[in-house]
């Protein structure tokens, strides 16, 4: 029973913030607002208590299974999680419905944690269903402004959708193979084109969830009319779960489909870090920059998936790690500027290093970092990520990789220029940055340096997987 | 010696020093800046001498073996290459680290008074810790890659040390040559960093140099095999190893940096350019010396010529030059040429290591005499406000202690006997001797000039013109110098005269085991008589004012305006630069990255544009569009896989 309590333990953590939050929404009638650092308390201990009594082990007739490797994964979500509350501070202050928004993220972060520890096919696509749902009430969760309300109706729709088609190749592969548990799918899939089918339609649901291009096109409106925090959620954390599910379902389920695959995902990473590339560089709106610019970094991701066993899932979970501190600090400023000033163009952004160094300092190593320029932790992360994609011999694809880095190179430079050197006659004011914003900041951008610098964090994550996956 | 930890603390106070200083130093501290940098260096070199002293202390028979006093894996590439951060304790680096403290210390003593009017007072303390720690990191590594780390360090902080009057476009320029042309060198040591690791399969000292002496090894052998342009790969990068030292020491012909570099303030002169960082290459090659000695001996042949030709070349130039920092500048790349051509001469083991000991018994004296002859040049340019030779004459009254010491230092560093530099320079000319006769006269001649220059200067700053001591840009002024800048003249003067000696044989040889000391009166006969000969001719010249220096200059004529533009070697360098590397190079380079280069990118640029464009119409924001593509997408990848790709 007490193992039972300790393989949980992570998902219990979240379950009693969830109750926590529902009985200061029932019970609460002093202002909400006051209750924000008590949150954000709550997820620091959660985020802490994931490194200790790891315990692994398998729950539910083999539903739910967990290791030290997931824990570590859910840990990288739930610093996500708890950066989010920090960045977003501002923003949540003005909320009246505070709690709610933290009910749903963690809902949603609920489900996650059980997507990653899902060990059959219906336990997959009920997590998928818990993660994905709650994220669209937070999209709508500016009620006065028309476009979170078109983009949460967008997403719920779509969303609905690719459940679907989902939904249909699980059917498919219950009807082909009799099983629905992960290992015994491992055993008996086959690349007849009943079953190729099906994985394709189950496949899908990966690729819509982490925006692959041709799968994203939802990601844009989505991402511009919702409200910052619910954007970087849906960018950072959403995608490094799916990103975590996705390599251990193709290298351990599906590995007899893997020349399928393999071709798959080569040609959907070209196109994606391409579409994504051509895209951002046409945005003039800074978060829809940073959402398009999202996309050319999960084609980044598909590169290294198409390597193979534990440098793939080593270099994909560290980068997602150091994506967690870059792509947050550079939302985090963004939320910022945009909550007390309203500006979000890219243009407005000229001369902001006069009026405010200390965020123009920490864009800007967020940017160096999504560039990744050395010695940024970001450079490790795409060294490692191409070095993964490149033990089948692919080159050509290494070489497609690098040109769109340097493509990106060119419009993540384009907003350090913007800030640093461009003139302008009435820059962004002076920005009060508050506390908790600063801290979240403050530890992006520790994270950022220290991740590359630190040599064996990398070595740690490889041991992880050695022994686990 | 137990609990070594502590060691890491002698290069870490003068960076926590940096750190406070560079931080807040401006906006807290003020002038008490100096104090905190002086206490931290104070603390770090008690640290030093204290470990210093435990180490000779306790040679297990007499032999003292390195010791690592800790270890920390950085990163790991294979199973036997990475780069480590660790402290390497032996002779050598246990001599260096005092060295580089007590000068370092003494500087910064020196310097409260000297840089006192200074606005960037506190950067300056900053920029000395910054120095301080790099040099000490340099002399501890025990790994070669982390020897390049601080190597580079050092360069970067001697850059903002020489250009702290950023405002004079001199000191700018001067920052910028030393930058660039011992950058150039590092480029050579960095690739023979690559060849030496990539032959023997380890960054790590010991382990390299076990790997690269043993002669039946094979991984020895087929290094030495493997040759490029008819020579082995081992001797490549000996030779490139040898080339970063020597941009670094100022060797013959990288040396032009130098004396340029006296831009910066008299006494980071002194730290940095005389006693500590241009002996850095002596080091490196004292550092890989079993390498060079047992492997390589083409390499250390050509270090030793090199040596002696730098030697001889600079006191040729010293002997004409006018400005008095770049008198001693060239006598500090001569007496470094006196170092090398010392370890080129010499073997590895036992006795023939004589030439090991006795270059590094000279960098050791030699930093004493030389850091005080810049410090009391620092107190002469302090009194005169000049560098010229032409503004000063007859200070030795109203200067008394900086003249007294200076005339310690100089017949030190002229080899009087029983003064530090007299001993070991024969030790110097005995290990010639014994092994290269040809060097061995060069080195006499060299250090005959030696006394004749320092001398010309010794007069013509405190006796010679004596009526500019009456004038009235010298009267008005009564102190020579507050206490903080006298101390240290003095303590160095005590050292520059007491650190002869120290049986340095005792302590440091090429194997650990003491060597016997060879000191023969009869042998010292001739460079001593060659020495006074040198002071006697530079008294008759130079004591008073007279026409004949003015009717030697132009009876020597060529040599003489050769050697006054140091021999055109900057003109040379300008000469490649400028005319063959920019229009050879440079101008077809740039033509290529204009029309082609920038030409592909501006076509990336446009068929971008028009991609997105073109596929902009996809993103119309209609839902059932955005379905239609999804669905699509997947049947049609389903399709293309079972009916055309399988």
């Amino acid at each position: 029973m007490s193992d039972f309590f300790l393989i949980m333990k992570q998902e219990l953590a979240v379950t009693a913030i969830i109750f926590f939050l529902l009985i200061v929404k029932i019970a609460g009638k002093s202002k909400n607002v006051e209750w924000l650092p008590w949150i954000q308390l709550l997820l620091l201990l959660n985020f802490i208590g994931g490194f200790f009594f790891i315990q692994s082990g398998t729950l539910f007739a083999d539903m739910y299974h967990t290791n030290g490797l997931l824990a570590f994964q859910k840990n990288i979500l739930s610093l996500g999680v708890y950066l989010i509350s920090l960045l977003c501070s501002d923003w949540l202050k003005k909320s009246e419905h505070l709690p709610e928004f933290f009910l749903l993220m963690c809902s949603s972060l609920l489900g996650m944690f059980l997507l990653i520890s899902s060990g059959n096919l219906l336990m997959f696509y009920l997590s998928l269903e818990l993660a994905s749902i709650p994220v669209a009430a937070m999209a709508n969760f500016d009620l006065h402004k028309k476009s979170a309300s078109e983009g949460a109706m967008k997403l719920i729709f779509i969303s609905a959708f690719a459940s679907a088609v989902l939904l249909f190749g699980i059917s498919l592969i219950y009807g082909a193979t009799g099983t629905i548990s992960f290992d015994s799918l491992a055993q008996v899939v086959t690349d007849n084109p009943l079953q190729i089918l099906a994985f394709v339609f189950f496949f899908t649901a990966f690729t819509f969830k982490l925006s692959v291009v041709p799968f994203h096109l939802w990601t844009a409106d989505v991402y511009e009319g919702a409200p910052i925090a619910t954007t970087s959620y849906l960018s950072v954390i959403s995608k490094g779960a799916v990103a975590f599910i996705f390599i251990t379902v193709l290298y351990k389920v599906f590995a007899p489909l893997e020349t399928v695959w393999y071709w798959m995902l080569v040609v959907l990473s070209v196109l994606t870090m391409l579409i994504g590339n051509l895209f951002a560089l046409r945005q003039q709106n800074i978060k829809r920059f940073l959402a398009f610019s999202s996309i050319a970094q999960v084609g980044f991701i598909l590169v290294a998936i198409t390597g193979t066993g534990v440098d793939s899932m080593a270099s994909v979970t560290y980068f997602i790690l150091i994506y967690v501190f870059s792509n947050l600090a550079a939302f985090g400023v963004a939320a910022i500027i945009s909550e007390k000033t309203g500006k979000e163009n890219i243009d407005e952004y000229k001369g902001l290093y006069k009026t405010n160094p200390f965020l123009s300092w920490m864009l800007a190593i967020a940017l160096f970092s999504l560039a990744g320029i050395p010695p940024t932790a970001g450079f490790f992360g795409k060294l490692f990520l191409l070095t993964a994609g490149s033990v089948k011999g692919n080159f050509w694809l290494i070489l497609i990789a690098g040109l769109n880095m340097v493509i990106s190179l060119f419009y993540y430079l384009k907003i350090v220029r913007a800030v640093f050197m461009d003139k302008n006659e009435n820059p962004v004011e002076k920005v009060l940055v508050n506390g908790y914003a600063k801290m979240g900041l403050v530890i992006c951008a520790a994270g950022i340096i220290l991740a590359g610098l630190i040599g064996p964090l990398y070595d740690y994550i490889r041991e992880l997987i050695t022994i686990f996956f | 010696m137990n609990n070594l930890s502590y060691i890491a603390l002698i290069p870490l106070l003068p960076l926590a020093g940096f750190v406070l200083l560079g931080l807040l130093g401006k906006k807290y501290f003020g002038k008490a800046a100096g104090i905190i940098g002086t206490l931290f260096l104070f603390i770090s070199a008690a640290l030093a001498f204290y470990t210093a002293y435990q180490y000779f202390s306790s040679g297990f028979n007499g032999v003292y073996q390195p010791v690592i006093a800790f270890k920390y894996t950085w990163l790991q590439f294979s199973e036997n290459l990475s780069i480590d951060m660790g402290l390497y304790l032996d002779s050598i680096s246990m001599m260096m680290i005092v060295v580089v403290t007590l000068i370092s210390l003494m500087v910064h003593i020196y310097s409260l008074g000297y840089m006192k009017r200074e606005e960037r007072f506190s950067t300056y303390y900053a920029y000395l810790g910054l120095f301080t720690f790099s040099m000490l990191g340099l002399v501890l590594s025990s790994n070669i890659f982390q020897i390049y780390m601080f190597w580079e360090l050092v360069g970067v902080s001697s850059y903002l040390l020489i250009g702290f009057y950023y405002d004079k476009p001199s000191a700018v320029a001067a920052c910028k040559k030393a930058f660039i042309v011992t950058r150039f060198a590092d480029l050579g040591f960095l690739i023979g960093i690559l060849v030496l690791s990539y032959v023997s399969g380890s960054l790590d000292f010991n382990t390299m140099i076990q790997t690269l002496t043993q002669p039946e090894s094979s991984t020895l052998k087929t290094a030495v095999a493997s040759s490029f342009l008819g020579v082995s790969a081992v001797t490549w990068g000996g030779l490139l190893i040898f080339m970063g030292g020597a941009g670094k020491s100022a060797m013959f012909p990288l040396h032009i940096w130098l004396p340029d570099a006296m831009e910066g303030p008299t006494p980071v002169s002194a730290l940095i350019h005389a006693a500590t960082m241009v002996v850095a290459g002596v080091y490196l090659v004292a550092r890989l010396f079993p390498i060079f000695a047992i492997t390589t001996p083409v390499v250390l042949e050509v270090i030793g010529w090199v040596g002696a030709i730098s030697a001889v070349i600079a006191a040729i130039i010293a002997c004409t030059q006018t400005d008095i920092k770049r008198v001693l500048a060239y006598s500090t790349m001569s007496q470094i040429g006196f170092m090398m051509f010392a370890l080129g001469v010499s073997k590895y083991g036992g006795e023939a290591g004589l030439g090991f000991t006795a270059s590094m018994f000279h960098l050791f004296t030699h930093a004493m005499f030389k850091a005080l002859l810049f410090l009391g040049a620092g107190a002469v340019i302090h009194y005169v406000h000049s560098n010229e030779m032409k503004d000063m004459g007859g200070l030795r009254k109203s200067m008394p202690i900086t003249h007294i010491t200076f005339l310690i230092a100089c017949l030190a560093i002229a080899g009087f006997p029983f003064l530090s530099g007299f001993f070991s320079k024969e030790e110097i000319l005995l290990a010639a001797y014994q092994h290269n006769a040809a060097i061995y006269w060069i080195a006499l001649f060299t250090s005959g000039l030696t006394a004749f220059y320092m001398f010309r200067l010794y007069f013509s700053i405190f006796w010679n013109r004596e009526h500019l001591a009456h004038s009235e840009i010298q009267t008005y002024k009564k102190s020579e110098g507050p206490f903080v800048m006298m101390l240290p003249l003095i303590i160095l003067a005590i050292g520059a005269a007491a650190a002869g000696y120290i049986p340095f044989g005792k302590y440091v040889s090429t194997d650990g085991r003491p060597l016997e000391s060879h000191f023969d009166l009869s042998f010292s006969i001739l460079p001593v008589v060659l020495g006074i000969a040198g002071i006697v001719s530079a008294w008759i010249m130079y004591k008073k004012q007279n026409p004949l220096p003015d009717k030697l200059s132009s009876s020597f004529g060529a040599l003489y305006k050769a050697s006054y533009h140091k021999f055109y070697i900057d003109e040379i360098y300008l000469f490649i630069t400028k005319k063959v590397i920019f229009n050879l190079i440079g101008r077809p380079a740039a033509w290529f990255d204009k029309n082609v280069v920038d030409g592909m990118v501006n076509l990336t640029g446009n068929a971008t544009q028009w991609l997105s464009g073109r596929i902009k119409k996809f993103q119309s924001g209609k839902l059932q569009s955005y379905t239609l593509l999804y669905l699509m997408a997947a049947v049609v990848m389903a399709a293309i896989i079972i009916y055309v790709w399988k």
